[in-house]
């Protein structure tokens, strides 16, 4: 008994620890960056409603006891895949959007599904083969639409494709998406701007998510997540639990992903997607998370202080060290660092 | 025999031999095949070797190779800093880089060993981490001999230092022979294969055959009263300078010391070679680390030609990527399931 307290002890004191290290270096870096608040404040809610659905989407595999999923970065690939098709199809405005939502989940649902089949051979050893299957989901991705549309792909859309006519433009514009989602009901309270459904939204998700934990498939989840043995005695599959926990976090990631581009407001085919995973780990982890635990405000947290972090850093390094560069090593330093050390803790 | 010839290995050999055979059609020249192919296999397979101890010590593949890069990276810094030059510069580059590795990988092992289970991914961020740690060194470094500083400033280190006048291929031009244009770099193939031989003698020593034990089967290894932190240690060290040599040799090869982030990747690429030779937890022999490399260096030297040759020059660096991560992708996949079905 004295044990568990102890242990339960140390694990608070961790989970506290990394988000106070993160506000006092966010601190830190506002003081020194000299930025001013408001513009900070309102990039920090871009970033919120950017990352948002993309960090939620990491929560149900870390509960199913399968540590960071990695592999969002495929979810993110489907929206890609989703958005070019319709720009292939010149589908514009908000059912373009609707087309291209899904379009993205149905890849991400059979996508998703071989990932779950996949890491189910790979007990224990979930998180090196998600990140392994990103990196090989982003060569077969830019395979495909670097030398496959145009050759044995049709293309409809001679906007978008190289000039040599194989392969599409490592940029394209979104410009048939822009303002379908980012402006409505936007408010402005002094110099900051709070585009309340964007936000909304985000808050939406997280409530999927806290709905889907309370729903029969969310207690397997946990009962998974906490003791293999233990969930098969209660007749609870756990390959199908843990398939379905992939698929959720696919989907999610997904619409987290077209969030972000149509947001951006343009698209880097062949790069957009990159770091997505890592950065959303961080943030999550950022809040308080680890590899065994996470919840929804952590992620709203960490999201906070993560991108905080992230967007005074290099000005802040200039200001140190008059060497921009220096923050933003130090931000990806900060960024690979959070996943490292919470792996290290236990 | 437990030896057998997997099914990666099936695909890959027929895919060399398709691509030689297309190579052949594109008229490729040979001796610039072969010349190249031993060139690379030694510039990038003594990092490969490197991942040997810790895979037989049943630490995993070795993700956090960036350590050892790095501390070789500094050892040749230090070296250019002292402005020695040649064979002095080179063999310098290794002293110094040594006992940097040696420190470097005992710190490294004491994270590995409070992570049994999950040392793979924990040495994936270590090793991205670190390499951003070092970012900030590298852009704050004492160092002041010009030419490696920014031309402007004099401060913080450039991204790329030629060796030229340094150690540019010392090691490529040692004792080369050359029959009918085909060139021999026979100095560059006695260090590489003295290591291998070095790392076989490693495993039959007392040390080495505990630590294949290890990676065996560690409840095993435990009962016959092996220290088995201390063995994990000793590999993670071995790893590490091994790592330190090869950096040194690939740079003195490719002509540039790269610093910053341009390390990041070079795990996977070397546990790609690794695996493709059949390297497996605590049953890899050099002999697969060699194969491996060579196998994998064919395709990378193959590649860009062909990929030139059907106008599509970025092909290249995408079937590479493929390659090396499907590579890895499948040994997780297929090799873990016989890992946990054999305890």
């Amino acid at each position: 008994m004295r044990f568990y307290i102890k242990t339960k002890k140390i694990a608070l004191q961790y989970n506290n620890i990394v988000p106070i290290v993160f506000f006092f270096l966010s601190l830190a870096g506002l003081y020194f960056s000299k930025m001013d608040i408001s513009f900070v404040v309102n990039e920090v809610i871009v970033r919120f409603i950017r990352d948002g659905v993309m960090v939620l989407s990491l929560i149900i595999p870390i509960t199913a006891g399968m540590g960071l999923n990695f592999a969002i970065i495929i979810g993110a690939i489907c929206a890609q895949i989703g958005l070019l098709i319709i720009l292939d199809f010149q589908i514009g405005g908000a059912l373009g959007l609707c087309f291209a939502i899904i379009i993205g989940v149905i890849f991400a649902i059979f996508l998703g599904t071989l990932i779950g089949i996949s890491l189910n051979r790979a007990t224990g050893k979930e998180m090196i083969a998600t990140i392994i299957m990103g990196f090989l989901a982003t060569g077969i991705y830019q395979y495909i639409f670097l030398v496959g549309y145009g050759t044995f792909l049709p293309f409809h859309n001679n906007e978008i494709i190289l000039s040599r006519g194989v392969g599409i433009r490592s940029m394209v514009d979104l410009s048939i998406f822009r303002n379908t989602m980012d402006k409505l009901w936007q408010v402005q309270i002094g110099s900051i701007q709070i585009p309340f459904f964007m936000i909304l939204t985000v808050f939406a998700f997280a409530l999927v998510i806290k709905y889907i934990t309370g729903t029969k498939l969310g207690q397997e989840i946990k009962t998974v997540g906490y003791n293999h043995e233990k969930a098969e005695l209660l007749g609870i599959d756990v390959y199908s639990v843990r398939i379905k926990a992939i698929i959720i976090s696919t989907v999610t990631a997904c619409i987290g992903q077209i969030i972000f581009i149509q947001n951006i407001g343009m698209l880097n085919v062949y790069t957009a997607h990159l770091n997505s995973d890592i950065f959303s780990c961080a943030a999550l982890l950022a809040g308080g998370a680890s590899i065994k635990k996470a919840k929804i405000r952590h992620a709203f947290l960490g999201i906070f202080l993560f991108h905080t972090l992230f967007i005074v850093s290099p000005q802040a390094g200039q200001n140190i060290f008059s060497n921009a560069s220096i923050g933003e090593y130090f931000r990806s330093f900060i960024a690979y660092g959070a996943i490292a050390f919470a792996l290290m803790t236990r | 025999m437990q030896d057998r010839i997997d099914i990666p290995q099936i695909i890959i050999i027929i895919f060399v031999l398709i691509m030689m055979i297309t190579a052949w059609f594109a008229n490729i020249s040979i001796t610039y095949f072969i010349n190249d192919s031993l060139i690379r296999l030694v510039m990038n397979g003594v990092l490969v070797l490197s991942l040997i101890p810790m895979l037989n010590a049943g630490v995993g593949i070795n993700y956090g190779l960036p350590i050892g890069v790095v501390a070789g990276l500094m050892g040749m810094c230090l070296a250019v800093n002292f402005n020695i030059k040649e064979g002095l510069g080179f063999i310098l580059s290794f002293l110094f880089s040594i006992p940097i590795a040696v420190i470097f990988g005992y710190i490294y092992s004491m994270i590995l060993n409070r992570v049994k289970g999950k040392e793979e991914i924990t040495a994936t961020f270590v090793g991205f981490s670190f390499i951003y740690l070092t970012s900030l060194f590298w852009s704050i470094a004492p160092f002041n001999n010009p030419s490696m500083l920014w031309p402007i400033g004099g401060e913080g280190m450039r991204p790329t230092i030629g060796l030229k006048p340094y150690f540019e291929k010392i090691l490529n031009n040692l004792w080369v022979i050359e029959i009918q244009k085909i060139k021999i770099p026979l100095g560059m193939l006695f260090f590489y294969f003295g290591l291998c031989i070095f790392i076989k003698f490693f495993f039959k020593t007392k040390i080495g055959i505990a630590s294949i034990a290890v990676g065996e089967n560690e409840t095993f290894a435990k009962l016959s009263g092996i220290d088995i932190p201390k063995i994990r240690t000793l590999a993670i060290i071995l790893s590490t300078v091994i790592a330190a040599l090869g950096i040194c040799v690939y740079s003195q090869s490719y002509g540039f010391i790269e610093l910053y982030d341009a390390p990041l990747m070079v795990a996977f690429s070397a546990a790609s070679a690794i695996l493709m030779g059949g390297g497996k937890e605590g049953k890899t022999k050099v002999t697969h680390a060699v194969i491996g490399t060579y196998l994998f260096q064919t395709i990378y030297i193959l590649s860009a030609p062909i990929a030139n040759e059907l106008l599509l020059p970025e092909v290249a660096e995408i079937f590479r990527n493929i390659i090396t991560n499907g590579v890895i992708l499948y040994a997780i996949l297929y090799k873990n399931q016989k890992n946990s079905s054999s305890i």
